[in-house]
């Protein structure tokens, strides 16, 4: 049997707080497919799209209050799952029901758990305070990437990209030259990288205000199974950014949660947040297409990467010391496969 | 990737060849043609002290359904060589198909290829696909002693003059850095033997400012400037002391005492099992082809698949920092 590429007991954000509303928007989570709205007094909910009579997708039809009618025979289904109204009948069949998922909205995401409901806490949830502080300010988007999630979090956990990848905007060569260290927590992972008393490239001389050298950090904050935060900002080299006085520069959090669909496919969610000029609301504009432009860079090399596994399956990886951090998130993230996979059962000796 | 997980596939001993006094030869039938390039090698899955493991050997040649490699019969092995000079024809092995981390590039102007020891067995494939191409090459090959100096009548008959022997207990010597001075500009040099050799050579390599990617190497990493010997890793962020046995790696023993290392190759080569020293009262011998000269005179960090502690302790600190970053404000 093929090894999972994630674990189904996790949450795993499905949208942004501002794509789900009275509407029915399809999403496939973990392979599983789902209807997402939200009910009159605004709370999330999430069923299988897939009607419990004959199967017909439920995001084909429409809303009637907090339940969702099929767009075929009219069957409705509450946001529990249970099924609400029969067409031609006073009575309603008691095993009528579509599996409903546990949903919870928070950090301006729509978090859903495709596993085990028994086990959904909402207490496991990320927290990404600035995403909703009013001390922070910036917004995001969704990308949907035709690539292994896992490959999107490689991306992320070794910044070194950025000096090939991105070499207009955030890379440069100092970056790829600076020493980083790799550490891990039983289900984190973090790569830490200063750059220090060097020219800063375009886009963060920019958030600065001036050019000049300068002190740069990375932080890389990754958790099982999918999240991950970036610490990124600089300030004008020398004012003790590195011994925690931020304060002379521009400190950036950039949240990127690359949301597993398919085996092959995913959502990748990311947002840009500052804590400096809170109410430039065109700066939050610019670092948001920005951040599209240098997402739109990683999306090109992630999808060819994921054509050319394809292309070569007997081809295995080989890790680098710059992996280390990616290798510690799988790491992280096997385990909580292993954890909920049961053995196969082993075949009696001859 | 757990070890029960690699792909394993049934084998079988067909022969074996005592190739010198301390290298043996087998020949293995793997039952299906496999993908073989030179610079190949192959996983032989073995338990060592008990623990299910593997070893890699670098692919001498293949036929139809069969491979062979050479293994050096090693006193301070980690168990690997022992198991494999233990097996008889018609043992059941099972093998991961082959894989090539150390690929010959075609169309360099010119070849130089250095053999030390059993570093030998890449490089008898390499020859003789170079030879079928006609390609510009030469081998240097060097040993402790003439009786060493594994498949040296099948290396001169296809090489002839192409082949230089050195028997070190014949006072015969290698001068590496004469040999890439001969060199053209745009040669490469293709290497396998003991760390000694190999770093110089590397030194050899900078010296003359050749290119770095001009010069491509394959190590083990189970040679050192000290025997191994057993010694004592200090933990004491996660407040543990690990003994790593005569015979056993760093890197295993830590892993047993459930100190989390992340490794690739289990050579000394890619650099991610590095750990910081915190303090030793030994000698730290490094065995590995990450760390530049510069910093194995530091001290400051060592691969813990292949480098050792010699004559005391050492204090280490791994990565384990906690998940302290999402723990909610």
């Amino acid at each position: 049997m093929k090894t999972p590429t994630f674990p189904m007991n996790a949450w795993y954000v499905a949208a942004w707080d501002a794509e789900v509303g009275r509407s029915l928007l399809q999403r496939t989570v973990c392979n599983r497919k789902l209807v997402l709205y939200r009910k009159q007094d605004g709370t999330p909910a999430a069923l299988v799209n897939a009607c419990w009579h004959r199967l017909v997708p439920l995001s084909i039809g429409s809303l009637n209050g907090d339940s969702v009618r099929c767009g075929y025979h009219g069957l409705e289904f509450g946001a529990n799952g249970r099924c609400t109204h029969m067409p031609s009948q006073e009575t309603i069949n008691p095993s009528a029901a579509v599996r409903a998922f546990p949903v919870v909205e928070r950090h301006r995401f729509i978090w859903v758990w495709p596993g085990d409901p028994a086990l959904a806490d909402a207490a496991l949830i990320p927290p990404l305070p600035w995403a909703d502080d009013p001390e922070w300010a910036g917004d995001g988007r969704m990308t949907e990437v035709k690539a292994d999630y896992r490959l999107v979090i490689d991306n992320l956990m070794d910044l070194t990209h950025e000096t090939y990848v991105h070499s207009t905007s955030i890379g440069n060569a100092a970056l790829a030259e600076a020493p980083f260290d790799a550490f891990h927590g039983d289900r984190t992972a973090r790569v830490e990288r200063w750059v220090m008393n060097e020219e800063a490239p375009p886009f963060w001389a920019g958030q600065l205000g001036h050019a000049g050298k300068a002190d740069r950090w990375q932080i890389i904050n990754f958790l099982a199974p999918s999240t991950i935060y970036l610490e990124v900002g600089v300030a004008p080299a020398g004012t003790g950014a590195r011994d925690g006085d931020r304060s002379q520069g521009v400190d950036m959090r950039v949240i990127h949660i690359p949301t597993p669909s398919t085996d092959k496919t995913c959502y990748y969610f990311w947002s840009h947040l500052r804590n400096y000029r809170v109410h430039d609301q065109g700066a939050t504009r610019r670092v948001l297409d920005a951040g599209g432009g240098i997402l739109l860079e990683d999306e090109v090399v992630i999808e060819a990467q994921q054509r050319a596994i394809d292309e070569n399956p007997d081809h295995v990886f080989y890790n680098l010391n710059i992996d280390a951090g990616s290798m510690w998130a799988r790491r992280a993230i096997d385990t909580m496969i292993a954890a909920e996979t049961v053995a196969p059962l082993a075949v009696a000796a001859e | 990737m757990s070890v029960a997980d690699q792909g394993w596939l049934p084998a079988e001993l067909v022969a074996t060849r005592d190739l010198t006094p301390t290298i043996r030869e087998f020949t293995i039938a793997t039952g299906q043609a496999l993908t073989c390039p030179p610079g190949s090698h192959l996983r032989v899955r073995i338990a060592a002290a008990g623990r299910d493991d593997f070893r890699s050997y670098s692919v001498v040649g293949h036929a139809a359904g069969t491979v062979r490699i050479a293994v050096k019969r090693q006193p301070e092995s980690r168990g690997g060589s022992a198991h494999m000079w233990s097996l008889n024809p018609g043992a059941s092995l099972e093998i991961a198909p082959p894989r090539c981390d150390f690929p010959l590039t075609a169309g360099a102007a010119h070849y130089l290829l250095v053999a030390g020891g059993v570093g030998i067995t890449p490089m008898v494939a390499m020859a003789e696909q170079l030879v079928r191409r006609g390609a510009s090459l030469r081998m240097v090959y060097a040993a402790r002693s003439a009786d060493e100096l594994a498949y040296r009548d099948e290396l001169q008959a296809l090489l002839g003059e192409r082949l230089a022997l050195f028997a070190a207990d014949a006072g015969e010597t290698l001068d590496i850095a004469a040999e890439i001075d001969t060199l053209p500009a745009d040669a490469e040099l293709y290497m396998c033997g003991p760390l000694g050799l190999m770093e110089a050579v590397r030194r050899a390599w900078d010296d003359a400012g050749r290119p770095r990617a001009g010069l491509r190497y394959e190590t083990f990493g189970s040679s050192g400037k000290f025997a191994a010997q057993a010694f004592t890793v200090k933990v004491p962020r996660l407040a543990v002391e690990v003994l790593v046995r005569e015979n056993e790696s760093m890197l295993d023993a830590l892993e047993n005492a459930g100190v989390g290392v992340v490794f690739e190759c289990r050579r000394g080569e890619c650099g991610l099992c590095a750990v910081d020293i915190v303090a030793t009262d030994g000698d730290v011998d490094h065995r590995d082809v990450f760390f530049s000269a510069r910093q194995h005179a530091e001290n400051r960090r060592m691969c813990v698949c292949v480098s050792r502690i010699a004559n005391g302790s050492v204090t280490i600190d791994p990565a384990w920092r906690g998940d302290d970053a999402f723990v909610a404000a």
